[in-house]
């Protein structure tokens, strides 16, 4: 640790950049198939190209993209527009959390490259970033290096699946289903600091999985990220 | 009709739902950061800050891993061993992949 601490400053680097774009590999498998899900029913259901790559690249949070495509119109009204951003805020409230614990390592940065980190913002590449941070680390450089290409890498596969997705071989086979979870699984490792500590995942386990027997939809990820943030600040 | 719902009636709508999901969303992204930078953050508000990353990873994954039943248990165990093990994320990911494909290839 005394041999970063000249480093324990938030700063940024191209070198930081260029490291975020390496760590961000593990998440690259997950990315891929979900966007290549993604784009495969886009064009399924009838979205131009340019629909489906704006989707991609502006919207650029998979979850709300694919609950996006359900209840997508040929013709819209102000009520179906009202609705489907309406259920895009529900599905992406989780990341605000996301973004609150970001603010202490953000907060001497420039206005415009806070914002363009923050609108590049993914669960997996948040992870990767704080994983690094966790380990000491605090060249902001990294987390956007790690966004950058992983937006890229998401544009890349619509674009693919858009074209190609018929021609993608089962993913079943490979597991490739299961590859965000299994993705998290590993990430969870270097969070581990023992028992005490893990407690409020458990919270956040358990409260997760009573939301989802109950409620439809992805509300069982921010019921059960908020408490355990609850359940963090309550034990000692 | 009014103006605005002739528009948005018409191909231009699609651009304008785009434009709305997104900002939504950028809004989402950014309000943790704001609203943060308005708090004091107090030995408490630390603590669970902390327990957030983990609580998030075991609130998404659980009830994904819950609902495919004992082969992605298997999976997510086989991961996190060889992760724990090797510290290689790589190795962590083939490692839950490749038990799940071969559990599937067997049954």
């Amino acid at each position: 640790m005394t041999l970063m601490s000249p480093a324990l400053r938030p700063h940024f680097s191209l070198a930081g950049l260029r490291q975020g774009a390496r760590a961000a590999l593990p998440a690259f498998p997950g990315f891929i198939m979900f966007a290549i899900a993604f784009g495969t029913a886009a064009a399924q259901k009838g979205l131009s190209l340019g629909e489906t790559m704006g989707l991609s690249a502006f919207v650029y949070a998979g979850a709300s993209q694919m609950v996006g495509l359900e209840i997508w119109q040929q013709v819209w009204s102000p009520a179906t527009i009202l609705t489907i951003v309406t259920v895009t805020a529900v599905v992406n409230a989780r990341m605000i959390l996301l973004g609150a614990t970001l603010q202490p390592w953000l907060k001497d940065e420039p206005l415009a490259r806070t914002a363009l980190n923050l609108f590049l913002l993914t669960e997996a590449g948040w992870l990767i970033g704080t994983r690094y941070h966790n380990e000491g680390g605090r060249d902001v450089g990294v987390l956007l290096g790690c966004a950058l290409i992983l937006w890229l890498v998401w544009l890349i596969a619509t674009l693919t699946g858009f074209f190609a997705g018929a021609l993608v071989p089962e993913p079943r086979r490979f597991g490739l289903d299961l590859v965000m979870p299994v993705f998290f699984g590993v990430m969870l490792v270097p969070l581990w600091k023992g028992a005490a500590s893990a407690l409020p995942w458990l919270v956040a386990g358990v409260v997760s999985l009573i939301v989802h027997a109950l409620v439809p939809g992805y509300t069982f990820i921010i019921a059960g990220a908020l408490a355990g943030v609850a359940a963090g600040m309550l034990i000692e | 009709m009014t103006t605005f719902g002739a528009f948005i009636a018409s191909p231009w709508g699609s651009v304008v739902v785009i434009g709305a999901m997104a900002l939504v969303t950028f809004l989402c992204r950014i309000a943790g950061v704001v609203v943060m930078s308005r708090v004091r953050i107090t030995p408490r508000v630390e603590r669970g800050l902390r327990a957030l990353p983990g609580s998030i990873i075991l609130a998404t994954i659980l009830p994904a891993v819950v609902d495919n039943g004992w082969p992605a248990l298997a999976a997510l165990g086989a991961a996190v061993v060889a992760m724990a093990v090797t510290r290689i994320d790589i190795l962590g990911l083939v490692a839950g992949l490749g038990t799940l494909s071969i559990i599937r290839a067997l049954g």
